[in-house]
């Protein structure tokens, strides 16, 4: 079903004009409201009104997670406090986290979004559907939450951690629809085949999102579930899950054009490329008021499809993510930056400055493994003392990255060091084709 | 009396004993009591050699890490319950025991390595009170 057909299905030249006509308006409110903006701008030369359209964003500069960095907490909000009204974060490579600030209109126009990728997916106001992402600053939960309201489907915010709870209120509530990480509905799943439930489970739907997947991975929900599972994608640097969804072609996730911008440079020239083309994906804010970002850089690896899909949407379909620019890892939704394990790690006596993250995908659970080399001096002949410093080192990693990890100790020099570029991790999930 | 134990860290305790092993016997150095301590990642061995520093130095070289600690070594009486005597004596002198393991070595009654947190406190308190302790030139 096509919840705003108005706009999911406007003509490409519609498209494009709507499209010009708020670039004009976003790239003058940042210009004149956040100074960083002003200055970026000011240092190529460029005012507000060389920007007439679409055809001129390649004259913009990028927006960066350094820029999201320099700027935290609130450096980049283009309106005044009083009018922002909730802040979501993620984490960022070192440090401090990722953080966009929202304004009510920014909520209803994230609900709106999300509300059409639930329609997209055939969820209905006659669904119950249960949200199985976290609730908190990830934005994941509440997301999915204002989406499925606005729908007016009958939500149950289960959040993450209870899997016999969200188990137990799927089959006593009839539940038919669900929105989580698709590796956790797929340990769902496998914990309902367990039970030997799948029969009493009246479930039709998932939307799965917040990290990569896989055909095989749908293939697998779909026929083990007898469901319908939808991607859907987004970051909250730009908004929370809910930028784009695919349908029920599945030709690519369609990417709500009226609201983000997007293109496809190459990551090394920062050439725009042209459709088909695979490169980086940066989005532009269009309607954004709290914390509009301009040409930010996913760093999200895919090429975009402009064609008319079957479902009759005329939105540009982002296809299949072919990996990242950079190395961040996702690990059961959550993003990980190597440097945020060494950063933390660093803060470990006993530890030298060596380690390897192993990620892996086992039951469809993700696993970290974080092996670190003991320093020479460290080593004691007591276990409880080794345990004490495995331990310190979970602990550290727990409150820098928010996962448990498997510390495994290892011998000095144990670990590869040949050369200083080493690869700080091994990635065995197949999560790109 | 305290004597020298040598001990190393070990990453996989399976394939790394055997090599740990071989790096002693080629260097020629004598192992008279062998203990591992292991969990499901890693283990400690702790070996009483005669040449605790050439051991050592071996087993750093080889890229280990070694370390030498003091232990005591105690005569045990073989009779039921002289153990936890021996223990408890220790524990309630507010001493903290590390940990404990059995030597090979010969003796009057059944060699005991104890590690405490203040092995000279210990040592006194068991020679007073009759526990014979044994120093590396019995071993
Ligand atoms: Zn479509």
């Amino acid at each position: 079903m096509i919840w705003n057909e108005q706009k999911e299905c406007m003509s490409r030249d519609e498209i494009a004009a709507l499209q010009s006509a708020r670039l004009v308006k976003v790239v003058n409110r940042v210009y004149h409201n956040v100074e960083y903006y002003r200055k970026k701008m000011q240092a190529v030369g460029l005012e507000p009104g060389d920007i007439k359209g679409i055809e001129d964003l390649h004259k913009l500069p990028f927006t960066t997670y350094e820029d999201l960095r320099d700027t935290y907490p609130f450096g980049l909000a283009a309106v005044p406090r009083s009018e922002l009204v909730r802040a979501h974060a993620s984490s960022g490579t070192t440090g401090k986290p990722k953080i966009a600030v929202y304004t009510r209109h920014d909520i209803e126009i994230w609900a709106e979004c999300f509300t059409r990728c639930l329609s997209m997916a055939g969820i209905t106001k006659e669904d119950i559907i249960q949200i199985g992402y976290g609730y908190g600053l990830f934005t994941g939960g509440l997301g999915a939450h204002y989406g499925a309201e606005n729908l007016g489907a009958m939500v149950l915010p289960m959040s993450t951690g209870n899997t016999q709870k969200l188990i137990d209120m799927m089959i006593d509530c009839d539940v038919t629809a669900i929105a989580c990480t698709p590796s956790y509905l797929l340990h769902v799943a496998e914990d309902l085949e367990k039970a030997g439930l799948v029969d009493k489970v009246k479930l039709k739907t998932a939307i799965c999102g917040a990290e990569p997947w896989t055909d095989e991975m749908r293939d697998q929900m779909e026929s083990r579930l007898h469901i319908k599972a939808h991607d859907i994608y987004g970051l909250t640097e730009m908004m929370g899950p809910g930028v784009a969804c695919d349908c029920e072609f599945h030709k690519g996730l369609h990417i709500w054009e009226d609201h983000f911008l997007p293109e496809i440079i190459d990551p090394k020239t920062y050439e725009q490329l042209p459709a088909g083309t695979d490169g980086e994906l940066v989005v532009t804010n269009l309607t954004k008021e709290g914390m509009p970002l301009i040409r930010y850089r996913t760093k999200d690896l895919t090429s975009l499809e402009y064609d008319k899909c079957d479902c009759g949407r005329t939105m540009a379909r982002i296809q299949r993510f072919k990996g990242r620019t950079d190395d961040m890892l996702i690990i059961r939704g959550v993003n990980v930056f190597p440097s945020q394990v060494e950063a933390a790690l660093l803060t470990v006596e006993g530890t030298t400055p060596h380690y390897m993250i192993i990620v892996d995908r086992i039951d469809n659970n993700d696993t970290l493994e974080v092996q670190v080399e003991v320093a020479e001096d460290a080593f004691t002949d007591e276990i409880r003392s080794l345990e004490k410093l495995s331990k310190t080192i979970h602990d550290k990693l727990k409150l820098a990255i928010g996962l448990n990890a498997k510390i495994k100790l290892v011998e000095p020099n144990g670990l590869d060091h040949s050369d200083g570029k080493t690869k700080h991790f091994i990635d065995k999930r197949k999560l790109y084709q | 009396m305290r004597i020298k134990q040598v001990s190393i860290f070990l990453e996989n305790t399976e394939g790394r004993l055997d090599e740990v092993l071989k790096i002693l016997a080629q260097g020629n150095v004598m192992l008279r009591s062998v203990s591992l301590a292991d969990t499901m990642e890693y283990g400690v061995l702790r070996m009483i050699a005669e040449e605790p520093e050439k051991a050592k130095q071996l087993l750093k070289d080889a890229g280990f890490a070694a370390r030498i600690d003091e232990i005591l070594a105690v005569e045990v009486p073989d009779a039921v319950g002289s153990l936890a005597k021996v223990v408890a004596m220790i524990h309630e002198a507010g001493i903290n025991i590390g940990y404990i393991y059995g030597l090979s070595i010969d003796g009057d009654g059944a060699p005991i390595a104890i590690k405490t947190d203040d092995n000279a406190k210990a040592e006194a308190l068991l020679e007073a009170a009759g526990v014979k302790t044994i120093g590396m030139e019995n071993l």
